[in-house]
């Protein structure tokens, strides 16, 4: 490749690489997170299992969705990461376009637009921004020497905030804090200093009345209040909260045993599949069961990092590590609302919740991570 | 380059690395936080949870809102809630199901499918719950049932609101139908009001005011037992009905539009020209909500989606159609304000065309040509040659712009879902969907209407009301109700220098129903009113330079659209028409009688 942007060659580290493993030279796929990602997901099936009450028809659904994604991955994880770059702003481009296209033309529901009917599909461009913003940032980022610059750090915040604003007018909340969360992970990987982090995050605390007026809908107010004090409505929106609780707390250490949660099979437990499907594993499989998932979680995560750390150029460092950090707020925020230390945002958990195009989003992610570290020493040749 | 053999990649590395290690920090107190919240709940709380979860004796169900009614401007109702009854079965009380199911099977006649879904369902439920057998009884099912109920133990007959539409297909496009509400669309609303068992809008108008008709579930607090068999309702917030929504529609005027149609397949859209309420917008051919409305087959639904002639499309405001002949008076009105043409003035019509430096040949629809006409006669007798001229002139921006004013390819604003915006080509949209440039050619056929220009035919509808108003815009409004009209029309009045350029628009329209030589010169013979009116035959495949077009070897597909467009009284319009008919032939032997049908029928019923 003729682009300096990129590392320089290593010898010895070629030399090593010959020598890397099938999946990694051949198929451009990490062996071990692809390990954690199969059990993850085995695990994910179980609880789901038991959360449709042993019905088989999602159960297959969900395999086929989660086969697609895994798909997605092997297909990503072929593109190398100096041709995913400058792909980087065309994509971002299309992203926000589809974006401002929801809010004008997208199909009305409910009161929320989310949805771009192509044909056949239903397709929210959200879902690709939560890629496509990590990804134009880090090559925005890349092009100057890091730490980022205060000019740098200014348009970065204004390329995070154009989307965010769009996907949190549709509105939806949950996955707007997921997109602001990669952007921000971007810059701050990317050395914004302390001191611009702590005013950033002062202006958001003042922010925050103002979001609370204007920027927030009935039912989403409605939320956080019952976060604060689920008894303040016990049996309306508080319900949800608690009846988790219960459940979580009823399993114990070891569980009331797989199939075998009363609170989820007497359908106590709400949205059982999808968002509160940590309460099913929390009940039916223990402190045990969250340790095993939370593990899990934990070596995906830091597997992702590690490869953020050995990537060889800013562009994929930066992009590997805003991709790990996403998938790491999307666990704590998931897990962290049915435990009730976060207030209820409409936000899946990862690899485990039914349906979803953000799981093939997810596994998309994953696609690049890989590529970045199967590349790696490749290039500049 | 030199710059970045001078960047310092040992230093950015560590910028990054030192960051990520702040990142395993962070994961590390997160997951630490929510292990020890976790632990906490399943450690510290377990009693004390485990105890209120056994007695977890209080369950919510939701309670289904009675749905808003749907009724037409003089109050007819055209959606209602009928109770309906199903049949549900409780396997605990019942000793031998497999004898039950037999003695059901001789009074009611259970399916394959049923018993395959009973079975399933069977399987995944508690034994002392009910489920579903059929949900849809027969009145004399359910009054044989009852005299017969020692006979089956455990079986229960359960009332329950089903959507009705009592005038079945008149006016389905309008009013649309409901459905059981799909996963995707309960991803999109606000996740407590709906429930498992909701039903919601799917198009028309239950799609589009479904926040007024759906009203807010209630929630009954059910008692249970350790094994959560319920036991007692505790307590009770009932639900809120739904608003009822009046429409301007007027269901006779609705099905007189849709029976002249007949078995064309087309639209007719009247309006009020005077505030934009919608009194008749009809769409061939229909379907019947009923059949669709509360768990349709798959077989039926794949049937009518497949059907060629696409029977759930509403053409009204999503059929694009090329607008043909009508677009003159709209032309003639924007050359005049823009001094391109002097009204006036007379133009020697020989039948043909000619660019220089372009082989092609444009000729009239008349081959021997209409001799001298004015604006008024090109209108009436819809000349061709006087518009390839008037376009050539006034070129395509002039014309964009202008036929955009008047409210062309953008959507109209009708407060129902899917409403298509139709082409209004310019420059710019040619580049931008077919990357190539714009033609002079392209312009004359502009000129009257062809080319790339489509239309729907609530647009031809709507704008023109906006020549009857002369200039007034109006925004077509489904619902009736005075508040909802202060949403605007979407587009600006149009104020001409001269209030007499009106004028020619409407001698144009009048002279083609009154006039001796107009296009629609028959319809006039019998009228005891005043009608303005357009007629227009689009062309739906190019006919070769030399080709004449000959309806007898042409397949039917391929026949021309008939449109007309039309205002009635001309000294105090109260209803605007525009009638598409696909493949109709010409626009003044199937178009124009259908709308004078139409408008004979609504003057008639009111008076001023």
């Amino acid at each position: 490749m003729d682009n300096l942007n990129w590392s320089t060659v290593n010898v010895n580290e070629a030399a090593r690489r010959a020598s890397g493993g099938l999946l990694q030279r051949m198929l451009r796929l990490d062996g071990l997170l692809v390990g954690l990602l199969l059990l993850n997901a085995a695990l994910g099936l179980l609880v789901l299992y038991s959360a449709f009450g042993g019905r088989i028809e999602p159960i297959q659904s969900h395999l086929l969705r989660l086969g697609v994604g895994f798909f997605l991955m092997m297909i990503i994880a072929q593109i190398p990461p100096w041709r995913l770059a400058p792909m980087a702003p065309w994509l971002f481009g299309v992203g926000a376009l589809m974006l401002a296209a929801v809010l004008v033309i997208g199909e009305f529901g409910g009161g929320a637009r989310r949805w771009l009917d192509l044909g056949v599909v239903g397709f929210q461009p959200a879902e690709l921004m939560k890629v496509a913003l990590p990804m134009m940032l880090a090559w925005l980022l890349a092009q100057r020497p890091l730490p980022a610059s205060a000019n740098q750090t200014l348009l970065a915040i204004g390329v995070i905030v154009l989307p965010v604003a769009m996907i949190g007018v549709q509105p939806d909340l949950g996955t707007a804090i997921l997109v602001g969360t990669a952007g921000a992970a971007v810059l701050f990987l990317a050395g914004v200093a302390w001191r611009l982090i702590v005013a950033l995050g002062v202006l958001l605390l003042a922010a925050a009345p103002l979001l609370w007026i204007f920027g927030m809908q009935d039912y989403q107010r409605n939320r956080v209040l019952t976060f604060l004090d689920p008894e303040r409505d016990p049996l309306g929106a508080g319900y949800n909260i608690i009846q988790a609780q219960i459940a979580i707390g009823s399993g114990g250490v070891f569980g009331k045993g797989w199939m075998n949660g009363t609170q989820a099979h007497l359908d106590f437990i709400p949205e059982q599949h999808t968002d509160f499907v940590f309460a099913v594993l929390a009940e039916e499989l223990g402190l045990l069961g969250v340790i095993i998932l939370l593990s899990l979680y934990g070596l995906i995560i830091a597997r992702s990092l590690w490869i953020a750390r050995e990537a060889q150029d800013n562009f994929s460092r930066l992009l590997a590590g805003a991709l790990a950090l996403t998938f790491f707020v999307y666990c704590s925020i998931n897990m962290g609302m049915v435990a009730g230390l976060l207030p209820v945002v409409g936000l899946p958990l990862p690899l485990v919740s039914y349906g979803g195009s953000s799981m093939v989003t997810l596994l998309a992610g994953f696609g690049i991570l890989m590529s970045i570290h199967s590349h790696r020493r490749m290039w500049s040749a | 380059m030199s710059l970045e053999l001078l960047r310092d990649k040992a230093g950015e590395r560590r910028v990054v690395r030192s960051r990520l290690a702040v990142v395993s920090v962070v994961l590390i107190l997160v997951f630490g936080a929510i292990l020890g919240r976790v632990g906490y709940l399943q450690i510290a709380q377990y009693e004390q949870l485990t105890a209120r979860s056994q007695d977890n004796r209080v369950r919510l169900a939701p309670v289904d809102a009675t749905r808003g009614l749907i009724l037409d401007r003089a109050g007819r109702t055209l959606a209602e809630n009928r109770p309906a009854f199903s049949l549900t079965i409780v396997p605990e009380q019942v000793a031998d199901m497999d004898a039950l199911l037999s003695n059901l099977d001789a009074l009611i006649d259970i399916s394959e499918a049923e018993r395959a879904a009973f079975a399933e369902a069977r399987a995944r439920s508690r034994s002392f719950q009910e489920i579903p057998l059929r949900l849809q009884l027969r009145e004399e099912t359910v009054a044989e049932l009852a005299i017969n109920r020692h006979r089956f133990p455990g079986v229960e007959v359960r009332p329950r609101l089903a959507r009705h539409y009592p005038y079945g297909r008149v006016g389905a496009h309008v009013v649309g139908y409901v459905g059981r509400i799909n996963e995707r669309e309960l991803r999109q609303g606000d996740p407590n009001q709906y429930r498992s068992t909701s039903l919601t809008g799917k198009t028309g108008v239950e799609r589009f005011y479904e926040p007024r008709l759906q009203g807010e579930l209630g929630i009954e607090h059910i008692e249970t037992n350790a094994l959560g068999r319920a036991i007692a309702t505790l307590d009770r917030r009932p639900p809120t009905p739904g608003e009822d929504v009046q429409l301007t529609l007027d269901i006779e005027l609705q099905r007189l539009a849709e029976e002249t149609l007949g078995d064309y397949r087309g639209a007719i859209v009247a309006l009020d020209p005077r505030n934009g309420e919608v009194l008749a917008l009809a769409s061939q051919p229909r379907f019947d909500p009923n059949t669709l409305a509360g768990g349709i087959d798959q077989d039926t639904l794949n049937a009518l989606n497949r059907d060629v002639t696409q029977p759930l499309f509403n053409r009204a405001i999503a059929g694009r159609y090329p607008p043909g002949s009508i677009v003159k008076p709209f032309l003639g009105l924007a050359a005049t304000a823009e001094g391109y043409i002097n009204p006036n003035e007379t133009l020697y019509c020989d039948g043909t065309f000619e660019l220089p430096d372009v082989s092609r040949v444009w000729r009239d629809w008349k081959p021997e040509g209409h001799g001298h006409v004015d604006l008024t006669q090109s209108v009436a007798q819809s000349c061709d040659i006087y518009f390839y001229e008037l376009a050539n002139d006034m070129g395509i921006d002039a014309m964009h712009e202008w036929m955009s004013r008047f409210g062309y390819g953008q959507p109209t604003g009708i407060d129902l879902p899917s409403e298509r915006s139709g082409v209004m080509p310019s420059r710019t949209w040619k580049r931008n969907t077919l990357g190539e440039p714009w033609y002079t050619g392209e312009t004359i056929n502009t000129g009257i209407g062809q080319g790339f220009t489509l239309a729907t035919p609530i647009q031809m509808a709507t704008s023109t009301a906006l020549i009857a108003n002369r200039g007034q815009p109006v925004r077509p409004q489904l619902l009736a109700k005075p508040e909802a009209l202060s949403l605007g029309p979407t587009i600006e009045p149009i104020e001409l220098a001269e209030e007499s350029h009106w004028q020619h628009a409407w001698d144009g329209m009048i002279e083609t129903v009154h006039g001796s030589r107009g296009t629609a010169r028959r319809l006039g013979e019998d009228l005891d009113f005043r009608m303005a009116g357009k007629t227009g035959t689009a062309q739906v495949v190019g006919i070769a330079q030399d080709e004449e077009y000959d309806e007898e070897t042409l397949d039917a597909r391929f026949h021309d659209h008939a449109l007309f467009t039309a205002f009635a009284p001309v000294d105090a319009p109260r209803i605007a028409v525009a009638v598409v008919v696909e493949n109709g032939g010409s626009g003044s032997q199937t178009a124009a009688p259908m709308a004078k049908t139409v408008v004979e029928a609504w003057l008639s019923r009111t008076d001023g």
